[in-house]
């Protein structure tokens, strides 16, 4: 066989390039799927509540994630000052995940409890107020939104289809969980609950 | 992983280092054996210009080859054979733990030698300050800002005014165990829009800040009856609660009648978080020792 063959013919060449860029995910990627070191979740680690799942769409759709990561990677550098590092069994219930690339602020995986419920609150709202410093937008108008009840109802039916273990009774309870919440509400909900429900914190 | 995995692993990756190096070893013995051998691959340019199939070069084909056995030694050493854990015994949870006893051994005696100094000397030491300060950096900016002149509801803490006290003890035990400081909602309780505003002057007026007609000077017996359980009788406030002193001229939410009515109206739930698990007592005391250091004595 001469590489002319291959080259002169695309669907040879088609077939040959996807079987040799596969491989990488063939052997690293499918057997982490299937392992259950990366699907099942750690001790503590549950489903999110409706108002903090609210919030962590909140969270997604105002791109958080372009400046703050949820990965505390394992270096002592990053432990002192954020937390245990992450692990995969305590994403498992994060679709897509936050992981994050960027910090233009910082990691927010451990932030739960460690600020009040009330600089959170106003931090959102206005960032310098409190941190003269600080580069990060306001959101004000989160604290105008109502959350959508109906629509988290939606999402838990979803989330348990795809095997979430969320309850009937929690999907019926949803829309009351969150009436009369804003999305501030629910965003701060889902902040304060970040790295909270493992068993270990330290 | 579950054995199957294991071997899919194992077997793909067998498989394709094989691939790899009767690929490699292949495209070399392409091309003309012998010197004037055409093998030309048809490509013809500006008339006479034409490519021959001629094999990679050597050296770039040792390349190739070097990759393959680095990659091979590799799969030896570290983990990443399916289950093997590599013969190095790597991990980076290993790794680590190994950085963090290293550390713990380096700086835990530091810590420990500060700790059992005398609270007063070690507010005054420079080395353990600079320590100090570092925490503080790491810990304490968000909130009390990075000059440490905090911000509306959150004090400062360059001043001479302590919310909780500036005993060693008072400071360890805020940054350890944190506080929450509850100032109830008073607006129904005082009955009137009027008497929250009189109150409010009232309340300025224990420092000065306002001149007190008879009207304010008679909710004296209302502050005596809902006020002074906390803020004292006179106004001076108590550090066992958290309850500042009216007295002076530090407001950690502000003096403006504005402010003062949605106190009063609202109430206030001051919280400062718990900080025991992330530093530690030694930690702590170095850092309560830099914030005592701070304020005006």
């Amino acid at each position: 066989m001469r590489h002319e063959t291959i080259e002169k013919s695309m669907n040879l060449m088609i077939v040959l390039i996807v079987l040799a860029i596969s491989i990488g995910g063939l052997v690293e990627i499918i057997p982490l799927m299937m392992s259950s070191d990366a699907t099942e979740p750690d001790e503590g680690i549950e489903v999110y509540s409706p108002l903090r799942l609210a919030g962590r769409d909140v969270y997604v759709r105002e791109g958080c994630y372009n400046c703050h990561s949820q990965m505390i990677r394992p270096f002592r550098s990053e432990t002192e000052r954020y937390g245990p590092f992450t692990t995969a069994g305590e994403t498992v219930y994060d679709r897509p995940f936050q992981f994050g690339s960027k910090r233009t602020g910082p990691d927010l995986a451990r932030v739960g409890g460690r600020y009040s419920d009330d600089w959170q609150r106003l931090h959102l709202m206005d960032p310098r107020a409190l941190v003269p410093e600080s580069n990060m937008p306001g959101y004000p108008w989160l604290a105008e939104t109502p959350v959508d009840g109906d629509l988290v109802t939606t999402k838990l039916q979803r989330l348990q289809l795809l095997g979430d273990p969320y309850t009937d009774e929690m999907i019926a309870g949803a829309a009351d969980d969150v009436a009369g919440k804003t999305e501030l509400d629910a965003i701060v909900a889902y902040l304060q609950g970040l790295g909270t429900n493992r068993s270990h914190r330290r | 992983m579950p054995a199957f995995w294991h071997w899919f692993v194992v077997g793909l990756t067998v498989l394709f280092i094989i691939w790899c190096v009767w690929l490699v070893s292949w495209s070399a013995k392409q091309g003309p054996k012998n010197v004037g051998d055409e093998d030309l691959v048809g490509h013809k340019w500006d008339g006479d210009l034409e490519e021959w199939n001629n094999p990679a070069p050597k050296w770039w084909l040792y390349l190739y080859f070097i990759t393959i056995i680095w990659g091979i030694g590799f799969l030896i050493a570290y983990p990443g054979f399916g289950n093997f854990k590599g013969a190095l015994g790597w991990s980076s949870a290993g790794q680590y733990e190994a950085e963090m006893a290293a550390a713990a051994a380096t700086y835990e005696p530091i810590y420990e030698e500060f700790a059992a100094m005398d609270f007063e000397a070690l507010s005054q030491d420079p080395e353990a300050n600079a320590l100090g300060r570092s925490l503080y950096a790491s810990y304490c900016t968000t909130c009390h800002g990075s000059d440490a002149r905090g911000a509306t509801g959150y004090p400062n803490l360059t001043d001479s005014d302590w919310q909780w006290g500036s005993s060693e003890q008072a400071i360890t035990s805020t940054i350890l165990n944190g506080r929450t400081a509850v100032m109830t909602p008073w607006g129904q309780i005082l009955g009137s829009d009027e008497a929250v505003t009189n109150m409010a002057k009232y309340v300025r007026s224990l420092s000065g800040l306002e001149d007190a007609d008879e009207t304010i000077q008679a909710m004296q017996q209302q502050f005596t009856m809902f006020c002074s359980a906390c803020h004292m009788p006179d106004g001076t406030g108590n550090q066992m609660l958290g309850a500042p002193n009216l007295t002076d001229d530090v407001w950690l939410y502000g003096s403006s009648i504005e402010t003062i009515r949605t106190t009063i109206n609202e109430g206030r739930n001051g919280q400062m978080p718990a900080h025991g698990n992330l530093l530690g007592e030694n930690r702590t005391k170095i850092l309560a020792a830099y914030v005592y250091s701070l304020a005006e004595k």
